[in-house]
């Protein structure tokens, strides 16, 4: 993948292995301070100040509206469609303000891409899903779109399934499969993040194992901040746990304290089944 | 009522039942009463005009006689009701499909002016058409019209854009057919899942893009639907014509936009009412409606066609 050339922004190094204690701060790509959202009048999170690091496997895990997926839409700015929403604080990725003046967040959205809960491929043929993503960051030629839709699938272990019938419809996957493509899809402009809400919660177990696996080959090259409502799976794939609670970050730490000794009641309660 | 006479259900479903077969046979019947005018009328239509109907008929014009057997066609009709057709069509698919993009994917759905334009194109759905007609006549000919003439043509004594033409026709039918066009339109754009329009926006798309290339393409069959519903409903419209375009009588086709025409569903009207002797032009009448009905139906089946292959494509690949 090294060798294609889209725009990009060259990556700190990958940290080093997870510190106890310190969840970790000061190497953090992404990094928001005091960071409140408002709908309309409604609170939706609260002073949120976190770090999340390079290459490593964030989940954000609570119960339902807990804020925990409109944090992660702040990140590529996916919320600035909604009416009447209202940000204070500041989100930056490797110290550049993402609201600051000036930014785009279309160029943003290149950078941080994003998976979906619900597996949303166009209704257009398997090549073409990706091809559409790379044509909007202006690669056209022939030969280097196929070089690149391969690379994409094969990162996305989707390839060797669907290698003979990439010009068929994507509606025709399987919804495993369409999640992966979806995932392809995402890799295939060659972000920094990868942003996931609660990428295999409507998948069977089987297809879910294999997104999993998916995720731990993926933190090598990307930095992901998952969204999940699974225990397990926060506890499987992640590095990093940030514990949230009515729009508020109760605990952020490795993800071994958090399911082991965390310092807080609530996250206790919540991680060995209590609540939520 | 007993605990077991809430079982004991016989007594009252006898009624019951006699209600639900009388409701069956009256829904039944209001059905059956529709088949039956429908029947009627294509029947006697098919049956009355079917004689009439020969190649000479379908190309030939009026310049031997209007009325007489033998001697009157339709052509310079057929041309003139498709012509203002298509050119409709052409006007009213590009406002219409805008005007929902804008409504839907661009306008804020509390604010006053959103509430206003939806309220505008309710109403202009109610409008009866002989409005229109009028509409046409005082805004694309002479508002419009005359001051295209003082413009373009301060010289020329006779007017070339203020008077009637197949352009300002077309354009008055456009604008009463943008209802049907806009509500489908938007109809189709709802229909779509918000899911789509997230994937192609966080992999860096704008909104354009997303626009033109994810949303336009998927909802393209519900937007030919439109366009189906406003050609079936502007291709036996005459009134809106009266007035914009269409004439009693021309020796050529018309040749440019700003010409008149001839149109089937006037010449019905023609026909029915202008003719010296009603019992030798009644066959011509019945061949004139006949047409009338079977270019509707073709225009309407070319769109549909058109339509279901464009689903067909859809659902094998893009």
């Amino acid at each position: 993948m090294d060798d294609v050339s889209l725009p990009k922004v060259r990556l700190p190094e990958p940290a080093p292995e997870p510190s106890p204690g310190g969840a970790g701060a000061g190497e953090a790509l992404l990094r928001t301070e005091g960071l409140s959202l408002w709908y309309g009048s409604a609170r939706a999170l609260h002073n949120i100040t976190l770090g999340i690091p390079p290459h490593r496997v964030t989940a954000f895990i609570g119960p339902s509206g807990c804020g925990k997926s409109t944090l992660l839409r702040c990140f590529n700015r996916l919320n600035d469609l909604i009416d009447h929403v209202r940000i204070e604080g500041r989100v930056a990725i490797a110290g550049h303000d993402l609201y600051g003046p000036g930014v785009d967040a279309i160029e943003l959205r290149k950078r941080v891409g994003m998976v979906f809960q619900k597996s949303n491929p166009f209704p257009k043929s398997i090549y073409e899903n990706i091809a559409y993503a790379l044509r909007l960051h202006g690669l056209r030629e022939r030969r280097r779109l196929d070089e690149v839709v391969e690379q994409s699938l094969r990162g996305a272990a989707l390839w060797d399934e669907v290698k003979d019938r990439l010009h068929r419809s994507a509606l025709g996957l399987s919804g495993g499969q369409q999640q992966r493509l979806c995932i392809a899809r995402a890799i295939a402009i060659q972000p920094d993040i990868l942003l996931m809400d609660e990428p295999a919660s409507a998948l069977d177990p089987i297809a879910t194992a294999r997104i999993e696996d998916l995720i731990l080959e993926l933190k090598q090259r990307f930095t992901i901040v998952i969204v999940t409502h699974n225990m397990q799976q926060a506890a499987r794939i992640s590095d990093y746990t940030a514990f949230f609670y009515l729009g508020e970050l109760i605990e952020f730490d490795t993800t071994r304290r958090v399911f082991t000794n965390p310092s807080q009641q609530q996250t206790e309660d919540y991680v060995t089944g209590r609540f939520g | 009522m007993t605990l077991h006479g809430r079982w004991e259900v016989g007594g009252g479903s006898r009624r019951g039942a006699a209600w639900s077969v009388l409701f069956t046979g009256a829904t039944g019947l209001a059905t059956a009463l529709i088949l039956a005018m429908l029947a009627v009328i294509l029947v006697n239509v098919a049956w009355h005009g079917w004689p009439a109907l020969s190649w000479r008929f379908v190309t030939a014009g009026t310049e031997a006689d209007m009325f007489e057997v033998g001697k009157a066609g339709v052509f310079p009709m057929i041309f003139g009701t498709t012509a203002r057709v298509i050119l409709m069509t052409l006007f009213v698919i590009p406002v219409g499909v805008t005007t929902a993009i804008y409504l839907h994917e661009y306008a804020h759905t509390t604010s006053v002016l959103t509430r206003v334009i939806r309220t505008a194109v309710a109403n202009l759905a109610g409008v009866p058409s002989i409005v229109f007609g009028l509409f046409g006549l005082g805004f694309f000919i002479h508002f419009l019209g005359d001051r295209l003439d003082l413009v373009l043509h301060p010289d020329n004594p006779k007017p070339i854009w203020g008077k009637p033409a197949l352009l300002w026709a077309s354009l008055t039918l456009a604008v009463m057919t943008l209802p049907v066009v806009i509500v489908a339109t938007e109809e189709a754009l709802r229909g779509l899942s918000p899911g789509l329009r997230e994937a192609s926006l966080a992999l860096g798309a704008t909104k354009l893009q997303t626009i033109w290339q994810i949303v336009l393409p998927n909802a393209l069959p519900g937007i030919l639907t439109g366009g189906i519903l406003a050609v079936s409903r502007a291709a036996g419209e005459v009134a809106p014509l009266l007035f914009t375009g269409a004439a009693y009588y021309m020796a050529e086709l018309p040749r440019s936009l700003t010409d008149q025409f001839m149109d089937l569903g006037y010449h019905v009207f023609v026909l029915s009412t202008q003719s010296p002797n009603l019992e030798q032009t009644r066959p011509i009448l019945y061949g004139t409606v006949l047409v009338l009905l079977l270019l509707t139906f073709a225009l309407n089946a070319t769109a549909i066609l058109v339509r279901a292959r464009m689903r067909r494509r859809q659902r094998a690949a893009g």
